[in-house]
């Protein structure tokens, strides 16, 4: 035993050392290569394909983007639904989630129902609306039995019909994200705050303000980055309600990809998007944290 | 003397009662007509795909159900390539979902019980690529996907897929494992386990059931992308990314019967995973 353990006390000495690396670098080391290959390297390389031809730099792609009769408008309609559509669904899904911690009766079918949409895909969203919204779908069938004149929903040259048809089917798909969070975020919060305030006479409007939106804050603030950059990917939806007559940002990558063979001004058009996406994160993480400063 | 049903009551203020009561019959209401506005379009998409071709084209369409008819919906299953593409989305589904429990179930765990040099940076690192748009990676992968002779292949949608759904996964399965408490991994561990045994007898049998719930919410993301499967793929796509390349020549009840075949599997998603929905999304997220 003893000569044994002096014979392997120099081997032991030699195998330990690159035992030392830690378990949790196994652990972690395959996911942070495999992201790096499939996530680092596409980024750097979308951005040389963006910038870069045979002679070198260039922003040649950047001009055809620029140029393209679809481009600025794709750009105002994203940022336009964004704009609206994330405030519309947040003041919803809060509604949504005070309804149900209301505990009104079969809440759990209720909070069921309205998780639906969550595993719903945008193309599939697109098509659900697009048979209602169709000249000769069901919402002018409808109109039509109580004697009211349809109209065409998604006609070209009605913009704001066209805007107005592709948020109700995002808000409808996509609130129940936001709602989710926020009820989980409601669980974690005690009711005693609620009722402290009530005792000390808030009304429901004071309680909301002061109480249960602050306390809601971190949720909020994962569902704003989430929602906002689930937003700017919006594309199947307005492509099945709507075809080309409403572009955004990711429907021209995807058509200068497939249709106008263009990898290079995809790339261009994708960046658009990656640096909307950083900015809003970093936005929306700095206002956490001046807010934490401030408590 | 006195007849007690005369005795006379003191006035009893019955306005706060009956304000409390129509506020119950008002938040039924809402609760009603929210559950109406989310399940309608359901109704009518599945009205739509369960109809024939000839009552599609009438106008008013019927609102109720009086023909049904599995003619649309037959068509749609028939037509080229739509069952393969179901092949390859459920293919895609499993890949994805085996390929992230690989690389992100031990990250996850590594997350939940050690303390280690970079963890911070690690988790910013996690933050970061959820910010990632899947355009901008599908059009550089397609390229790499060409060059490695994996463009147009099911692999190709799978590695996407599994990068894409690595991040959630590692910090949905960190915050499983961190409801597993480590006390009764500790045990195993002085009773003779060794750490790779306490692991798979005492701790994954705890986690699993959030582990599934995390699955199922990969697959579902898999099974939901279509822009990246339809940009990786030409002959070899996904249910979405086939609805989506054929939409623009398709006649409409193709179109509903397509999105019909899309819903009504996220319903039963769904279904699986309600009991996690809050779980899964609340702690996790950050």
């Amino acid at each position: 035993m003893a000569v044994e353990s002096v014979l392997s006390a120099p081997a032991l000495a030699v195998s330990v050392r690159p035992r030392r690396i830690p378990p949790a670098v196994w652990l972690i080391g395959p996911s942070i290569v495999f992201m790096a290959f499939l996530l680092g390297w596409p980024v750097v390389q979308g951005v040389l394909q963006a910038f870069r031809n045979e002679e070198g730099f260039t922003l040649e792609f950047v001009a055809r983007m620029a140029d393209d009769p679809y481009f600025w408008p794709a750009v105002r309609n994203t940022f336009l639904l964004i704009a609206v559509m994330i405030p519309l669904q947040f003041a919803f899904a809060i509604a949504m989630a005070l309804l149900l911690r209301a505990n009104p009766r079969f809440h759990k079918a209720h909070f069921f129902i309205w998780a639906i949409p969550l595993a719903l895909s945008d193309l599939a969203a697109g098509l659900v609306w697009l048979a209602i919204f169709n000249d000769r779908g069901y919402l002018n069938s409808a109109l039509s039995l109580v004697g009211l004149e349809g109209a065409s929903w998604l006609a070209y040259d009605n913009q704001t019909a066209l805007f107005v048809c592709v948020l109700i089917a995002e808000v409808w798909r996509s609130t129940s994200l936001v709602l989710v969070i926020v009820v989980s975020g409601l669980q974690g919060i005690p009711r005693d705050y609620d009722e402290a305030a009530q005792v000390f006479g808030a009304g429901f409007w004071q309680r909301l303000r002061h109480v249960t939106l602050p306390l809601l804050k971190p949720s909020l603030q994962v569902a704003l980055i989430l929602r906002t950059i689930l937003a700017f990917q919006t594309f199947a939806v307005a492509q099945a309600l709507t075809g080309q007559n409403f572009p955004l940002v990711v429907g021209e990558t995807y058509r200068w990809y497939t249709g106008l063979q263009n990898p290079n001004v995809a790339a261009a058009l994708a960046l658009i998007i990656l640096g909307a996406s950083l900015v809003t994160s970093i936005f929306y993480l700095r206002a956490l944290r001046e807010k934490g400063q401030g408590n | 003397m006195m007849n007690p049903t005369s005795r006379v009551h003191p006035p009893v203020d019955t306005r706060p009662l009956a304000m409390r009561r129509r506020g119950r019959a008002y938040l039924q209401v809402a609760v009603l007509g929210i559950s109406l506005f989310m399940l309608l379009p359901i109704y009518l998409i599945s009205l739509a795909a369960l109809s024939t071709r000839e009552s599609l084209n009438r106008f008013p369409l019927s609102l109720l159900p009086t023909d049904v008819s599995f003619e649309t919906l037959a068509a749609f299953l028939g037509s080229t390539g739509i069952v393969g593409a179901f092949g390859n989305s459920i293919i895609v589904g499993v890949g994805t979902l085996a390929l992230s429990a690989l690389f992100g179930i031990p990250a996850g765990y590594a997350l939940a019980r050690f303390a280690f040099a970079g963890k911070e940076p690690y988790q910013l690192f996690l933050l970061f690529t959820r910010a990632l748009p899947i355009v901008v990676l599908s059009v550089p992968l397609a390229h790499l996907f060409l060059v490695a002779g994996i463009y147009d292949t099911t692999t190709g949608v799978i590695l996407l897929h599994a990068a894409l759904a690595l991040p959630t996964t590692i910090l949905i399965s960190a915050s499983v494992f961190l409801s597993v408490p480590r006390d009764v991994e500790e045990a195993a561990r002085i009773f003779g386990c060794s750490p790779a045994g306490a692991f798979l007898k005492v701790v994954m049998p705890m986690a699993l059931p959030g582990l599934a719930a995390a699955s199922i919410f990969t697959f579902v993301m898999s099974w939901n992308e279509v822009l990246g499967a339809s940009i990786l793929t030409l002959d070899h796509r996904t249910l979405p990314a086939q609805v989506l390349t054929s939409l623009s020549d398709s006649p409409l009840a193709y179109r509903f019967a397509g999105g019909f075949a899309l819903v009504v599997p996220s319903i039963i998603f769904i279904a699986f995973m309600r009991r996690f929905l809050t779980n899964m999304w609340g702690s996790t997220i950050r």
